[in-house]
């Protein structure tokens, strides 16, 4: 039995579906010539066509459509060949034209799957209903004027993915993993940079309860969530939401209702209950969009590793276990520096110090891998002292703290500070042989039975030897000794 | 099919018309025999047809992604009845 | 000859031979609109300064030896072309203090080349209308009159001031937009040329949209040949117009002037709807008589769902303008009429800006695209415009090109046909099926009615092959001789 929620009649189940809007990365809007750029003064970035002026027409941009099918072959997705644009009609201040340009009836991505992990390693397919490619609208703003609310369009016609999922997720868990996931894919692909504070992805979760086994009930849409938390909080307090009602001998009503983070409540969307009726049809200004196989071949080729192919890879290619590759392809920069510093190391030692003291270094100091002050040719270099025993494991450690405060290559830490590691056989046998005889009675206590000792006569001698000593040559001149 | 005034009500609610009480008698009117006479396409069958949706049969060209538009706020304010700064202004919308 | 009674070519060649100067031209035609306008309101505005200007810059082409064929001709512009820095009103209130910051390409392409720019043409608001009497700005006046009567008689629509203009000579041609029959009906009713190219002969952009998918721009002229020059001038690839036609620009002007012999001119059976005046039948048959007179061969044709075209365009039009007007909402140009909030500032803004047949089109429109009437209207229209262009295609198999009447009578009485909307629908019963299809269609002048009015026949062609038909056209416009001359006139009728 999957995730539920216990209310005053039994177990409710959640069930959930995603539409993320994922603004596609592109120099240009997706039906004008003006910067599809973030920010900028007010109504710069706005050519007549964005801002619906008589007789503008929209051409679309080529980029963005190769931008929509990369990640229609992300999700695994049947992609499109042929498919159009509509109108979805509605008035809105900063909607200029009073309609959207959308793809409602034929988008250019149908079915596809998404891969998703959860917290117990369990792992759970979600699928992708389909993806389409409509504008963005202008920005309202209700707070500049005390009298006037005013428009900025520098938003408006920006191209954005809207990418719908299945109602297949069935725990606030799952709906933050799919976001993640979606999230991380995005990134990889470059079609659209994740960043849900700027707005640059966004989801509208469509969520209902039920008894286990019924067919679904009515379901409510959050609009605008605008962070993975978020979304996980939405979810679970709507359906709590959801099941008073039931349970009170109510009706959940359909409705479009918003999420309200400082109260970690939901609420109804009042002034949008205006029933909308979008008048869909197909937009006369453009002419269905038909893909050139050759060239979506070439965009197919072209197409960067996933995360789980990757993950996949590096666990066959570099023997680390599922669970570390997870964590090494998080993103696409921290696989890149991983196999940086793997490529003819030993893989599996790599893998815990880049998910080990490097990323707790970068926590520590607020650094990204792209300004850390340790490089991948770095951490290599300390890999190959270790390596090729100039240093021990431990020494290692020490070596590498030098490296984030210094940011100085390993090797001229090592000379500098003659850390490295005392393989002379002869030096060893007389540290070994000073500490023994400085300690008659533990070597008594030992060779009457107390093994444990040994490790006792190790740390000394390492400390003796200012850790320095190769550890397995310690260990056997020690035994030796010892008898 | 035919128009009774509640539905000429709410299509002048979405088309954003606003239509006074007394017109609305002459449009359901108007707009009726409009409807009765399209009510004639009835007759044909369309079975199998696909619909013709644009006035051009050819695929969609596809411009490259450059940036040659915008950058003229002055001009797309010009003609705005109402603006603050730089931006354009409507009565104030409570969210 | 008066300078204003001029054809394009003629005045063209006089240009040339520095005969007279663009600015003499010009000055000419900035009289006759002065004298003219206040009576036929053929423009919205005027900008005789303006045309001075570019008629010296003309002169100065000309002297320079780099004229062409539209170098100094004065035209009207129907005011549904964007001019930048010239109102453009589409004959709507919602428009008056418009003021484009750009310019349509068609507009460019004729400044560019040389053309001298009157002012903007009155028009039906926002094209939607066969009289012109929807027009915010009031109605025009045809100059032509009915034998022995002054009553005032409209110059058909939605190009009305376009027609009227040109055929009171008050320029020697004009831009017309055509989306059901909006250039060639008052061509008709005014004694003029004027061609509907192919859909995407000529570029939309900075056009005033009024159903995308119909919507077309064209010349209105006195002659074949001179809508030829300016169908020249006015076609092209546009590439900010996805719906613009990637063709080279064939010589037109020659094609004008090609013989029609061997070619095969189809009489469609159907367009002999119930109660077509013997008039217009007969008219029709004088063309069937002319073109085979010419060398032509007459073959009957039929296309079936001919009657179904005015019910199609009557939901397509309507529903792509609820969606294109939808953007004058007082907020980003246009005039605003403030309100209680955001929705009541849209509602008083429309309810004002608009006229009662824009409002009409725009509810019919908004219904047919509606939650449960989409399918049973809008779709069914579609799949029936989707039989309608199959009928042509195959008429296309066995002829080269289509003769028609152009309308189903000459002009109408200013007040007449009023009683409800859809009798005045009916004027574009000849037109919408070629518009629908969005092949070409020309309507030339071809005789008087009993009254004196004149009337047109239709010539419907291949997409993209005006060529064949300018070449019918001008072969009915060579036999019939219409030499008859509107009243109202510069200069005085003759």
């Amino acid at each position: 039995m999957g995730y539920m929620l216990e209310g005053s009649t039994g177990a409710w189940e959640i069930v959930v579906g995603l539409e993320i809007h994922a603004q596609v990365i592109s120099k240009s809007k997706l039906f004008s010539g003006a910067s599809a750029t973030y920010g900028g003064a007010p109504n710069a970035h706005v050519s007549f066509v964005d801002a619906g002026f008589p007789g503008m027409l929209p051409v679309i941009n080529q980029e963005c459509v190769a931008q929509a099918v990369r990640t229609g072959l992300g999700l695994q997705a049947q992609i499109n060949l042929m498919s159009r644009f509509d109108r979805k009609n509605y008035f809105y201040a900063d909607l200029p034209n009073g309609y959207q340009i959308s793809q409602f009836a034929h988008p250019i991505v149908g079915t596809g799957v998404v891969e998703i992990e959860l917290q117990d390693g369990s792992i759970k397919h979600i699928g992708i209903t389909r993806l389409h490619l409509e504008q963005d609208a202008g920005k309202s703003m209700h707070d500049q004027h005390p009298s006037k609310s005013v428009i900025d369009l520098n938003r408006a016609g920006v191209a954005l993915m809207e990418i719908v999922s299945e109602p297949d997720i069935r725990s606030p868990e799952e709906a933050g993993a799919y976001v993640r996931k979606i999230r991380q894919i995005l990134r990889y692909l470059g079609t659209c940079d994740g960043n849900m504070e700027e707005g640059s992805m966004r989801a509208d979760v469509n969520v209902s309860v039920r008894k286990p086994g019924e067919a679904f009930r009515t379901r409510c849409e959050i609009k605008n969530v605008n962070s993975v938390r978020f979304v996980m909080h939405a979810v679970e307090a709507e359906a709590q939401r959801q099941i008073s009602v039931w349970e009170s001998g109510g009706e959940v009503v359909q409705e479009t209702r918003l999420y309200d983070p400082a109260r970690g409540e939901t609420r109804s969307m009042r002034s949008k209950e205006d029933a909308h009726d979008y008048r869909y049809f197909p937009e006369p200004d453009l002419l269905p969009l038909v893909l050139d196989e050759a060239w979506m071949a070439k965009l197919k080729s072209n197409l960067p590793e996933l995360p789980d192919e990757k993950r996949r890879r590096f666990c066959a290619q570099y023997g680390i276990t599922f669970y570390d590759a997870g964590v090494l392809v998080a993103d696409q920069t921290t696989a890149d520096f991983y196999e940086s510093v793997a490529k003819g190391r030993d893989a599996r030692l790599a893998a815990n110090w880049v998910s080990g003291d490097f990323f707790a270094a970068l926590n520590r100091t607020g650094t990204s891998i792209e300004t850390s002050p340790v490089s991948a040719a770095a951490l290599g270099e300390l890999l190959d002292l270790i390596g090729d025993k100039t240093i021990n494991g431990r020494i290692a450690k020490d070596v590498f703290e030098l490296m984030v405060e210094t940011g100085k290559m390993p090797g001229a830490i090592v000379e500098e500070k003659g850390l490295r590691q005392v393989t002379d056989t002869g030096a060893i046998e007389a540290a070994v042989a000073a500490v023994l005889a400085a300690n008659p009675d533990k070597v008594a206590e030992y060779k009457s039975g107390k093994d444990k000792l040994f490790g006792f006569f190790v740390g000394q001698v390492m400390k003796a030897t200012q850790g320095k000593g190769n550890p397995a040559l310690v260990n056997e001149i020690v035994k030796a000794q010892l008898g | 099919m035919s128009l009774d005034a509640a539905t000429v009500r709410r299509i002048a609610k979405l088309a954003r018309i606003r239509v006074d009480e007394a017109e609305i008698a002459i449009l359901q009117t108007e707009l009726n025999a409009i409807l009765g006479y399209v009510d004639q396409l009835n007759e044909v069958d369309v079975t199998g047809i696909e619909p013709l949706s644009g006035g051009a049969q050819m695929a969609m060209r596809l411009r490259p992604d450059i940036c040659n538009d915008g950058e003229m706020p002055e001009k797309i304010l010009a003609n705005a009845p109402d603006r603050a700064g730089e931006f354009f202004a409507v009565p104030k919308v409570v969210e | 000859m008066s300078l204003t009674d001029l054809t394009i070519a003629q005045a063209g060649a006089k240009l040339a031979a520095k005969e007279i100067s663009a600015v003499e031209l010009t000055a000419a035609h900035n009289a006759a609109v002065a004298a003219l306008n206040p009576r036929l309101n053929a423009f919205i505005t005027t900008t005789p300064e303006f045309a001075l200007e570019q008629a010296k810059t003309a002169d100065a082409t000309i002297a320079a030896g780099k004229a062409g064929p539209l170098t100094g001709i004065p035209l009207a512009i129907k005011d549904l072309f964007c001019t930048e820095g010239v109102r453009t009103t589409a004959a709507s209130k919602i428009l008056e203090p418009f003021i484009p910051p750009y310019e349509s390409t068609v507009t460019a392409q004729l400044k560019a080349a040389g053309a001298v720019f009157l002012g903007k043409a009155n028009l039906d608001e926002f094209a939607m209308g066969s009289s012109n009497i929807t027009s915010g700005y009031g109605p025009v006046e045809n100059p032509w009159k009915r034998n022995g009567s002054d009553a005032k008689l409209v110059p058909g629509g939605s190009s009305g001031g376009s027609a009227a203009a040109v055929a009171a000579r008050m320029a020697l041609g004009a831009t017309g937009t055509d989306t059901g029959g909006s250039i060639r009906q008052p061509a008709s009713f005014t004694g003029l040329a004027g061609i509907k190219p192919t859909y995407g002969r000529c570029s939309r952009f900075g056009i005033i949209a009024f159903a995308s998918s119909l919507d077309q721009a064209g010349p209105m002229a006195r002659t074949v040949e001179d809508c030829a020059i300016m169908l020249g001038a006015m076609s092209g690839f546009d590439a900010k117009d996805s719906t613009s036609a990637e063709r080279l620009v064939p010589d037109f002007r020659a094609a004008a002037a090609r013989s029609v012999k061997g070619l095969r001119i189809g009489i469609p059976t159907e367009y002999r709807a119930d109660g077509m005046s013997t008039e217009i039948a007969a008219l029709w048959e004088k063309g069937v008589a002319w073109l085979r007179e010419q060398g032509a061969e007459i073959v009957d044709i039929s296309l079936p769902h001919t009657k179904y075209g005015l019910p199609v365009y009557y939901i397509v039009a309507p529903a792509e303008a609820s969606s294109n007007l939808a953007r004058y909402d007082g907020v980003r140009f246009g005039k605003r009429v403030d309100g209680e909030d955001l929705i009541d500032m849209y509602e008083r803004t429309r309810a004002a800006g608009f006229g009662a047949e824009v409002k009409r089109r725009i509810m019919i429109g908004t219904y047919v695209l509606s939650h449960g009437y989409y399918d049973a209207y809008y779709l069914r229209a579609q799949k029936i415009r989707a039989l309608m262009l199959r009928d042509f295609t195959l008429a296309f198999d066995k002829v080269d090109a289509i003769l028609t009447p152009t309308a189903p009578s000459a002009a109408f009485g200013l007040g007449e046909k009023m009683a409800d909307p859809v009798t005045m629908y009916l004027n574009d019963v000849f037109t919408v099926p070629a518009s629908l299809a969005g092949v070409p269609a020309m309507s030339v002048p071809a005789g008087l009615s009993a009254e004196g009015l004149p009337l047109g026949l239709q010539i419907i062609g291949k997409h993209f092959d005006e060529e064949t038909v300018l070449a019918v056209s001008a072969a009915i416009e060579r036999a019939a001789n219409f030499t008859a001359k509107p009243s109202l006139m510069a200069g005085g009728a003759n």
